[in-house]
């Protein structure tokens, strides 16, 4: 099997503990991975903000750099959904086409690939789940509140793997943080405020670490914890996994 | 004319033809109608009262109506303080506190009940009436929606409608307000 | 950007936000307690997807089919191009039957025609008689939101206008108080009035009904008392049996608001004895709107408003933020379709979070539209000149490892090295309230080189 490790370009740039931590991960579950050095971004902060034209030539590199693999795994429900989701637009070659299908966020590949039902993680703290938009709704990662039918959570799962750990209910389970890409930047006081929101849910009830799938989401909320000092970390999910006493 | 030129847009514009789908009833068995009913009528915020001979219609009426003076009833064998024949405008009847009106059945998944013109005498009695009651028989009780709409035929009805709770609104900070333009009150009674 | 600035100056008020966002949240709670009790909710929302499906594809048959009934009902029908034409059939039905004073339930097509000013200028009254509607109209604004049009007001202001324009007491602030007042004060109007004017909320063709829906009974008392009714209603309000009723009335106040069903669910199929019954049916955008297959799914809407309740944006900017007549979610694709300069900033007044979709009872993909409008009004030339700039760059640098390399590294070591002031100036859209992130000693693909041996660049 054939791995790929597809660090978005956040990731890379700011947050490598998230990428050195999926890494190890994986190779702890005994995977093979590469980590190919010509990846750049899957032109989803393009796109989102109108200019998915310009992306095209990033979807196309992407698809280069990616070819030649079994599975392309990333620490990203939001890429990942891009991926999937979004790459209609380019010439659908049978390449194009199994890396649609094959780029999984994490929480899929250990869940539906590995099957892995332990994992030998510890992490004794009380720790809040930030569920990002396009995992949860996008790659259908667990069930949003709006939907009826049977309740699950792919990351619940996988944070009930680890010892110690905490995981606190929020009043608003899965409300959008105000990321959002551009819109951070173009709504910026709207964002704000939806982050500050989300922030308070946390520390309503008592959460020390907040976690999620995705770190533009994370990133977004760590700005308003530190500019606002507030007795919260934030940590991508792979980390927590990784984690060990 | 407008309506061809429209038509004419339609036709250019429209998706290529799509089947419409089967629609089930999703009905269940072994439902309490009677229980769901009755509870659905009280969370729409009406009243619940069983019909018996020991309670009939009357004795109700005087026993949760003991002041009202101006009742329409177009329940057969019950007249009302009111001659509705003699009504010639809708608005003739703004006077009226109390209507007693016969509905044709009710679904026990909203505690609505059905009422059709016929059965009102004057389409606006259940509306402007200041409390309303409504009669029905418990044989006449269906499950859900689509159950209701197959026991109904639109077709060369005048008017119809589905009644459940007495008029609300919470338009004022979400809070919820019982008797905004329509009834203050609703009561069904079942026998 | 119009939204942006509109919200900001919303979110300045930030209690009032919250009580805002609340209120709005309760409502979606209410929507899920109310979904969640019907087992069949997912297959309900697939099959009004489907029978809306089925109807976009076969419209012009079904207004005809419609159309005939209705005038064997002894319906008038009438259809409008646009709005102004909409608004002159509506007058002359007035001017014919000498109306003077007109009462009006709930309309979301009449607001977009913008009725009520044009009835006004020839002298014509007309009160909103939804007790939302009403209290905006007496304010002078246009709604906030489609089902709640009064949502952003509290009860001090309400009885603050009551006071004002009805005489209640003043400092009056019980919402049963003011309701009262309101009930008293529309009496009068309904049986003052000549004619009534309602919206439509499903139209039946097999059986020319028109299905009005309302909580406060305020369509019927219009309609039943007043010798002429006049039904408004945009074309897609089409549905084509009877039977299709069934999934519609079960999803429709459930999603609004939560109730299994609204209080008054009227069919109205021929009028009063010694009245008339006038149908316009309205295109104004619409039957062009059916050409994009991108965005035409937008037209399968019942007007909710349950993508509004759930929008962590819409309930943190309020509905006028959005500067069209239906705002949030479904508001910000249908716009685009009407004037797409006008409303170019509607669909990035998202974040795309997909709430709005999934709450959506006829499953419109509404987040999905909101990323292909963002495409077409990029492609239209509608972003602004330094933002496609940025952008094209981005993408010729990303499409490269070795500029990305570069200008990654330049970024960071810029963020590292500029005094505070320079990064967290008034210009810094992220920085005015958000840290921005802390530069790591070394990105993920250096420490992989280093620790891994890999440099393969």
């Amino acid at each position: 099997m054939k791995i790929a490790l597809f660090i978005p370009c956040y990731v890379d740039q700011f947050y490598p503990q998230t990428g050195i931590a999926t890494l190890e991960l994986l190779e702890k579950l005994g995977c093979r991975v590469e980590y190919p050095m010509a990846q750049t971004c899957c032109g989803q902060p393009l796109a989102n903000a109108g200019c998915e034209e310009d992306a095209l030539p990033v979807y196309q590199h992407f698809t280069e750099v990616f070819g030649g693999y079994d599975y392309i795994v990333a620490p990203s429900g939001s890429c990942t959904y891009h991926v999937r989701h979004h790459y209609g637009v380019i010439e659908q070659t049978e390449t194009v086409r199994r890396i649609r299908e094959r780029t999984l966020d994490l929480t899929e590949f250990l869940l539906d690939v590995l099957k892995i039902n332990q994992l030998g993680a510890s992490f004794p703290h009380r720790v809040g789940l930030h569920q990002g938009c396009h995992g949860l709704r996008g790659l259908r990662l667990g069930k949003g509140s709006e939907r009826t039918g049977e309740d699950f959570s792919k990351i619940k799962t996988l944070l009930q793997m680890v010892e110690g750990l905490e995981l606190m209910d929020l009043d608003r389970p899965d409300e959008c943080c105000g990321f959002g890409g551009t819109f951070a930047i173009n709504e910026a006081a709207v964002s704000v405020k939806m982050g500050k929101d989300r922030i308070s849910d946390h520390l309503r009830h008592s959460v020390e670490v907040v976690t999620g799938g995705d770190m533009s989401c994370l990133m977004h909320l760590e700005g308003i914890i530190r500019r606002q000092g507030h007795p919260l970390k934030v940590m991508h999910l792979a980390e927590i996994l990784n984690s060990t006493l | 004319m407008s309506r061809d030129k429209i038509l004419t847009a339609i036709r250019k514009n429209k998706p290529e033809a799509q089947a419409p789908p089967e629609l089930p009833d999703f009905r269940r068995a072994d439902v309490d109608l009677e229980k769901i009913f009755r509870e659905m009528v009280v969370a729409m915020g009406g009243k619940f009262l069983q019909l018996t001979e020991k309670q009939p219609i009357e004795t109700l009426i005087a026993e949760h109506f003991p002041n009202e003076i101006n009742i329409a009833s177009a329940m057969p064998g019950l007249p009302g303080s009111i001659n509705l024949t003699k009504i010639r405008y809708p608005a003739q009847l703004e006077g009226v506190g109390l209507a007693i009106l016969p509905a044709q059945f009710g679904v026990a998944e909203n505690g609505a009940v059905w009422l059709t013109e016929t059965d009102c005498g004057h389409r606006a009695l259940p509306f402007i009436a200041q409390h309303l009651v409504v009669v029905l028989k418990k044989e006449n009780l269906v499950q859900n929606m689509h159950e209701a709409y197959q026991r109904i035929r639109l077709d060369g009805m005048g008017f119809g409608a589905f009644i459940a709770g007495p008029s609300k609104t919470a338009d004022i900070e979400q809070s919820l307000v019982i008797g905004a333009q329509g009834a203050r009150s609703l009561t069904v009674m079942l026998y | 950007m119009n939204h942006a600035k509109k919200a900001a100056s919303f979110i300045a008020n930030e209690a009032r936000t919250d009580w805002h966002d609340q209120a709005l949240w309760f409502v979606r709670e209410k929507r899920d307690r109310a979904a969640h009790a019907i087992p069949e909710w997912e297959a309900l929302r697939e099959l009004a997807s489907q029978i809306k499906a089925h109807t976009l594809s076969n419209l012009d048959i079904y207004l005809e089919q419609f159309e005939k009934q209705a005038l064997k009902n002894g319906a008038h029908v009438h259809w409008a191009i646009d709005a102004e034409e909409h608004n002159h059939i509506v007058h002359r039905i007035l001017q014919k039957h000498q109306v003077r004073h007109v009462v009006k339930s709930k309309s979301m097509l009449t607001e977009e025609c913008h009725l009520n000013p044009f009835l006004e200028q020839q002298g014509i009254e007309v009160i909103d008689t939804d007790l939302g509607e009403r209290i905006i109209q007496l304010r002078e604004e246009p709604p906030s939101h489609i089902v709640l049009p009064a949502i952003h007001l509290k009860k001090e202001d309400v009885g603050a206008l009551f006071h004002e324009k009805l005489n209640s007491e003043k400092g009056a602030t019980d919402p049963k108080y003011l309701t009262e007042a309101a009930r008293q004060h529309l009496r009068s109007k309904f049986l003052n009035a000549q004619a009534a004017i309602t919206g439509v909320n499903f139209a039946v063709a097999e059986t020319g009904s028109l299905v009005v829906c309302t909580n406060e009974g305020n369509a019927d008392m219009g309609v039943h008392l007043a010798p002429v009714q006049i039904h408004c209603m945009g074309l897609e309000k089409i549905i084509p049996r009877q039977a299709d009723l069934g999934v519609f009335t079960r999803l429709l106040a459930r999603s609004a608001t939560g109730q299994p069903i609204t209080v008054y669910t009227s069919h109205h199929q021929q009028a009063k004895v010694g009245g008339e019954m006038y149908i316009v049916i309205v295109d104004n955008g619409r039957s062009e709107h059916l050409g994009r297959a991108d965005f035409r799914n937008a037209l399968k809407c019942i007007r909710c408003g349950a993508c509004m309740n759930t929008c962590p944006v819409y309930r943190r900017s309020g509905g006028h933020s959005y500067g069209s007549t239906i705002p949030g979610p479904i508001g910000s694709i249908l716009a685009p379709g009407l004037d797409l300069e006008q409303n170019s900033d509607l669909p990035f007044a998202s974040t795309l979070c997909g709430s709005c979709s999934d709450v959506c009872p006829v499953k419109i993909d509404i987040h999905e539209q909101l990323y292909r409008w963002r495409q077409v009004i990029a492609q239209e030339g509608h972003l602004t000149r330094v933002k496609k700039w940025s952008m094209a760059t981005a993408g010729k640098v990303l499409a490269s490892p070795g500029p990305y390399d570069f200008t990654g590294k330049m970024a960071r070591t810029a963020l590292n090295l500029l005094p505070r002031f320079a990064l967290y100036n008034g210009l810094n859209e992220w920085g005015k309230e958000r840290e921005l992130p802390q530069v790591p000693k070394e990105r993920f693909r250096e420490w992989y080189k280093r620790v891994r041996g890999v440099g393969n660049e």
